[in-house]
C-alpha cells in the first residue's frame, strides 16, 4: 500500500515539475532552446555537406564500386568443335546469336528466363526455365557459358537417343541424386502446364499435373517404389513408341 | 512475336526435350526447310555507302521492306547488291535497328526526313527506343505545330464570295483584310483607352472648391464624364452586338473569354442606368464600378503579348497551383511559429495566428515592410529561417513558368516573322520556277513554230528543241495528248505552291498587224520576251503597254503584270479559231472581254470552237540576228496556211 502511494506522490512531483517547465515563463525559453538546437544542428549538416567535418564511420557508397560487367570469351572454335558435334558454321551461327543477346558473354538466370518467356508469351515460363537454367548449368556457378551453352545443345540436338534420354532425366531430377521422386516430377509438371498459361481450352483442372504424374509413374516406376531410377527411365522410354518417335524430331532442329 | 530472339528458336525447341518424355500422345512433324540455306552475307548499297549484313538478321523483322521479299525490287543483277538510293545516314539507324533490336532517333537528323526514311522502309516510329522516343516526339510536336500555323495562314485566303456575315467576321478576326476594319480596329482601341483613362481621372482630385477639401474630378464634372461614359458604352455595346451577329457560331461566341470581358465591362453601365440612387444598393453599385476596369482586358484583342501573357498562365496553371500550395503551407507554419514565439513578448504585434500571415507573407516574399517584427531571440532566429525559405520557395517554380512563356512567345515571334516572310519567299520561288511551268506552253508555241517554220525553212529549227530533255519532252507530250481529247487548250497553269491561279493566261492575244509592226523594231523586241530576264522585261513590257497599248506577248507572267494584260486581252481584235475541218467561227468581241477563266470552259463541244491563243514571241533559243528572217515570214503564210497536220489550229487574224 505504502509502496503504492509513494509510486503516486513521485508522479504528482514529476507532474509538477513538468508543469512549472511548461510554465508561462519557461514557455519561452523552451522555444528558444528548440530554436538553438535547430540552428546547431542545420549548421552541422551544412558544414558535413560542405566536407568539412566528417560524420560518417565506414565507407561512403562512392566506394563501393563492384564491377558489374564481367566478360567471358569462350574457348577457341577448334576445341569448342572437338567438345560437341557441331560444325564450324554452326558453332559460328550459335555464338553470333549468344553474344548478340549477351554481350558479356555469360547468360544469367534472368536473362535466360527472359529470352525464354519470349517464346512462350501466354503463360509463365519462368520455372521451366529456372529448371532448363539449372539443367545447362553445369558448374553450377550461377552462370551459362557459351560452352555450357553449346555443349547442352550438341547432346540434345546431336546426341544418340540415349543421350538425349539421359539429359532429360538430368533435366528432371532436380536435386541431382540419381532419382525422380513424385514432388520433383510434380514440380517439373506443374512447370509445364504453367506455361500453357490459363486460357486454355478445354480449362485446366487443378489436378491435371498431379494426374499426369500419377500416369508417368505408373509407367516409368518398375518396382513400384516411389522413384524413378535412370535405368528405369530408359527402359520405359525405349520400350514406348511414342517417345522414340518423338526423339527424333531434334535431329533436324539445326 | 519473338523475332527479336529469333536466333535463340534452336535453344527453345532444343529445350522442349523436357517435355517429350512425359507426353502421353506424340508429337506432331515439325516443319522442314526445303532449302537449308546457309547463313549468308547480304550487301546493302545505299546511294553508294556499302552496308553488310548477315540475311537473317534481315529476317528478324519480316513486315518490314528489308526483311520481307519486298527488297527483291531493289536487287541489282549485275553487282548482287540491293541497291537504294536514299539517304545512307538515316539508313544506318534502319540497320542498327535490326541489329539491336532498337531504333535510335539521331539527334541531328530532320524530323520530316527521317520519317520519310522509316516510313520507306516500313519501320513504325512508335518503336523507337525510350531513350530517343522523348526527342523524337517533342520535335514531331514541334513541326507539326509548325505546319499548322502556315495551314491557319492558308486558310486565310478564302473564295471571293463570301456572304456579308462572313465577310464581316473576318474583318473582327483579320483587321488587316480591308480598310473598314482596320479603322474600326483602330476606333475600338482609342475608345478602350479613353474609356480606361476616364476612369483613371474619374478619382484623381482636382481644384477644390474653397470651403471644402479636395473633391475628385469625378464629382466636380459628373454631365462630362458621364457622357464620355455614355459614349464609349454606346461604342463598345455596338461592337459586341456586331461580333455577334457576324458569328458563325452565337453559342461559341458568347462562351468565349473575350465576349464575356466586353460584357462584364458595359454591363456596370446599364446596371447603373436601371437602378435608380438607392440607398441600400449603392454599395453595391460602387462594387460594380469596379468591374469597369475589366475594359482593359479588351486591349488583349488588340496586343499579341497580352494573349501569350494570358495564354502561358493557362498552361502553366499546375506550377501556379504548385506554388500557390507550397507557399500556403510555408505561410501557415512560419504564421504559427512566430505567434507562439512570439507570445511572450509585451507589446507583440502577433497577436494571433491569421494576424501572423501578414508577416509571414511580407517576410517571405522579401518585401518586409517593418510594421510587424519580432521582438524575442527565437522569433527572430526563426523570422530569419522564414525570409530564407521564403526566397527558395517562390524561385523554384518561377523558372518553369518563365520558360514556358518563353516558349510561347517565341514561337509566336517566329510565326508571324514566317508569315511576314511568306509572300515574298514565294514571290522569289515563284520566278525561280517560272521556266518549268512555262516549259510546255513555250515548247508548244516552239512546236507550232516548228509547224509554222517546217513549210518555209526545214532543217534550221530542229535545235529549237535541244534544251529541253527527255523527261520534258515526254510530259509535254502527255499534256498535248490530253489536250487533243478534249479538245481544249491549256492556258492556265497552277503553280507549285498552291497559290492562287494566274488570273491571266499566260499566253496573250497578238493583233496581227501590230506584231508586224513591233517585228520591225528589231532586236529590243527580240530579247524583251524572254522568259529567263524579268526586270529588263518589265520595263519593255510596261513602257511599251503605256506607250502603244499593245499587247505584247510575254510568255512570262507575275502576278504584277495582271492587269496590264487583263487590258491588253480587251484590245484584241479578233480570234480565228479553226477547229477540225468545220467552217470557222470567229468568236465575238464580247466573248473576249469576259474574265479568263470563264472562257476556259468554252470548249469545244464535238467540234466546236475553242477559245485558245497561242502568241509567238520570238524563242529564247533563237540568236537575235535570226529573229529577223525568222519571224515575219510565219505572219505572212497565216492567213494563207491551212496546215493538215493537226485538226485543231488557231489562227489569229484581225477582223
Amino acid at each position: 500500500m505504502s509502496r503504492l502511494a509513494l509510486r503516486k506522490d513521485l508522479s504528482l512531483r514529476c507532474a509538477r515539475v513538468m508543469l512549472t517547465f511548461f510554465h508561462e515563463e519557461w514557455e519561452m525559453e523552451g522555444l528558444q532552446t528548440v530554436g538553438i538546437l535547430l540552428v546547431l544542428c542545420s549548421s552541422l549538416k551544412l558544414l558535413h555537406f560542405l566536407g568539412l567535418i566528417d560524420f560518417s564511420a565506414g565507407d561512403s557508397i562512392e566506394d563501393d564500386f563492384e564491377l558489374s560487367t564481367v566478360c567471358h570469351r569462350p574457348e577457341g572454335l577448334e576445341k569448342l568443335q572437338e567438345q560437341t558435334k557441331f560444325t564450324k558454321k554452326e558453332l559460328q551461327v550459335l555464338y553470333r546469336g549468344f553474344k548478340n543477346e549477351c554481350p558479356s558473354g555469360v547468360v544469367n538466370e534472368d536473362t535466360f528466363k527472359i529470352i525464354y518467356s519470349q517464346f512462350f508469351p501466354q503463360g509463365d515460363s519462368s520455372t521451366y526455365a529456372h529448371f532448363l537454367f539449372e539443367a545447362f548449368d553445369t558448374n553450377k556457378n550461377g552462370s551459362v557459358s557459351f560452352e555450357d551453352f553449346v555443349i547442352g545443345l550438341s547432346i540434345i540436338l546431336r546426341g544418340t537417343i540415349n543421350d538425349r534420354l539421359n539429359w532429360a532425366f538430368n533435366l528432371y531430377d532436380l536435386n541431382k541424386d540419381g532419382c525422380i521422386t513424385k514432388e520433383e516430377m510434380l514440380d517439373i509438371m506443374k512447370s509445364i502446364y504453367d506455361m500453357m498459361g490459363k486460357y486454355t481450352y478445354p480449362c485446366m483442372q487443378e489436378d491435371a499435373p498431379r494426374e499426369h504424374v500419377e500416369n508417368f509413374f505408373q509407367k516409368m516406376d518398375r518396382n513400384n517404389d516411389g522413384v524413378v531410377t535412370i535405368d528405369e527411365f530408359i527402359e520405359s522410354c525405349q520400350k514406348d513408341e511414342n517417345i522414340m518417335q518423338s526423339m527424333q524430331l531434334f535431329d533436324n532442329v539445326i | 512475336m519473338a523475332t527479336g530472339v529469333a536466333a535463340w528458336l534452336p535453344f527453345a525447341r532444343a529445350a522442349a526435350i523436357g517435355w517429350m518424355p512425359v507426353a502421353n500422345c506424340p508429337m506432331p512433324p515439325a516443319p522442314r526447310e526445303h532449302s537449308k540455306k546457309q547463313d549468308e552475307l547480304i550487301i546493302l548499297n545505299v546511294s553508294g555507302r556499302r552496308f553488310q549484313t548477315w540475311r537473317t538478321t534481315l529476317d528478324r523483322y519480316p513486315d518490314t521492306l528489308l526483311g520481307s521479299t519486298e527488297k527483291e525490287f531493289f536487287y541489282n543483277e549485275e553487282t548482287k547488291e540491293y541497291f537504294f538510293d536514299r539517304d545512307p545516314d538515316a539508313f544506318r539507324s534502319v540497320l542498327n535497328f535490326y541489329r539491336t533490336g532498337k531504333l535510335h532517333y539521331p539527334r541531328y537528323e530532320c524530323i520530316s526526313a527521317y520519317d520519310e526514311e522509316l516510313a520507306f522502309f516500313g519501320i513504325i516510329p512508335e518503336i523507337i527506343g525510350d531513350c530517343c522516343y522523348e526527342e523524337y516526339k517533342d520535335r514531331k510536336r514541334e513541326n507539326a505545330e509548325r505546319l499548322m500555323d502556315d495551314q491557319e495562314e492558308n486558310k486565310d485566303s478564302r473564295l471571293p464570295n463570301m456572304n456579308f456575315r462572313e465577310t464581316m467576321w473576318r474583318a473582327f478576326e483579320n483587321p488587316h483584310t480591308s480598310t473598314m476594319a482596320l479603322v474600326f480596329y483602330y476606333v475600338t482601341g482609342f475608345f478602350i483607352a479613353v474609356s480606361v483613362i476616364t476612369n483613371v481621372v474619374e478619382t484623381v482630385p482636382c481644384g477644390s472648391t474653397p470651403n471644402q477639401k479636395d473633391v475628385p474630378c469625378g464629382e466636380r464634372y459628373t454631365v462630362a464624364f458621364f457622357c464620355m461614359d455614355t459614349a464609349c458604352v454606346m461604342i463598345f455595346t455596338v461592337e459586341y452586338l456586331l461580333r455577334l451577329f457576324a458569328a458563325p457560331s452565337r453559342y461559341r461566341f458568347m462562351r468565349s473569354v473575350m465576349s464575356i470581358i466586353d460584357v462584364v465591362a458595359i454591363l456596370p453601365y446599364y446596371i447603373g442606368l436601371v437602378m435608380t440612387n438607392n440607398e441600400d444598393v449603392s454599395g453595391a453599385f460602387v462594387t460594380l464600378r469596379v468591374f469597369r476596369v475589366f475594359r482593359i482586358f479588351k486591349f488583349s484583342r488588340h496586343s499579341q503579348g497580352l494573349r501569350i501573357l494570358g495564354y502561358t498562365l493557362k498552361s502553366c496553371a499546375s506550377e501556379l497551383g504548385f506554388l500557390l500550395f507550397s507557399l500556403t503551407m510555408a505561410i501557415i507554419i512560419f504564421a504559427t511559429v512566430m505567434f507562439y514565439a512570439e507570445k511572450g513578448s509585451s507589446s507583440s504585434k502577433f497577436t494571433s495566428i491569421p494576424a501572423s500571415f501578414w508577416y509571414t507573407i511580407v517576410t517571405m516574399t522579401t518585401l518586409g515592410y517593418g510594421d510587424m517584427v519580432p521582438k524575442t531571440i527565437a522569433g527572430k532566429i526563426f523570422g530569419s529561417i522564414c525570409s530564407l525559405s521564403g526566397v527558395l520557395v517562390i524561385a523554384l517554380p518561377v523558372p518553369v513558368i518563365v520558360s514556358n512563356f518563353s516558349r510561347i512567345y517565341h514561337q509566336n515571334q517566329r510565326a508571324d516573322k514566317r508569315r511576314a516572310q511568306k509572300k515574298a519567299r514565294l514571290a522569289r520561288i515563284r520566278i525561280a520556277k517560272k521556266g518549268s511551268s512555262n516549259a510546255y506552253l513555250q515548247s508548244k508555241r516552239n512546236g507550232l513554230l516548228n509547224e509554222l517554220l517546217d513549210l518555209t525553212v526545214k532543217e534550221e529549227e530542229q535545235h529549237m528543241n535541244k534544251t529541253s530533255s527527255l523527261l520534258e519532252s515526254q510530259h509535254h507530250h502527255l499534256l498535248h495528248c490530253l489536250e487533243k481529247t478534249t479538245v481544249t487548250f491549256i492556258y492556265f497553269i497552277v503553280d507549285d505552291y498552291g497559290l492562287q491561279p494566274m488570273k491571266t493566261p499566260k499566253i496573250s492575244f497578238v493583233d496581227e498587224q501590230l506584231y508586224e509592226q513591233n517585228c520591225v523594231e528589231g532586236a529590243q523586241f527580240s530579247r524583251s520576251p524572254s522568259l529567263s530576264s524579268q526586270d529588263g522585261f518589265t520595263g519593255t513590257c510596261c513602257t511599251r503597254r503605256s506607250r502603244k497599248r499593245i499587247p505584247l506577248p510575254n510568255a512570262s507572267l507575275s502576278t504584277t503584270h495582271t492587269h496590264t494584260h487583263t487590258q491588253g486581252l480587251q484590245e484584241l481584235s479578233a480570234i480565228h479559231i479553226q477547229c477540225g475541218d468545220q467552217p470557222s467561227l470567229s468568236t465575238s468581241r464580247s466573248s473576249l472581254n469576259i474574265k479568263s477563266s470563264e472562257r476556259s470552259r468554252i470548249n469545244c463541244r464535238g467540234q466546236q470552237i475553242t477559245t485558245a491563243v497561242i502568241s509567238l514571241p520570238s524563242p529564247t533559243n533563237f540568236p537575235p540576228d535570226g529573229d529577223g528572217h525568222g519571224l515575219p515570214n510565219p505572219l505572212s503564210t497565216p492567213p494563207t496556211i491551212n496546215t493538215t497536220s493537226s485538226s485543231n489550229i488557231v489562227k489569229v487574224s484581225a477582223l
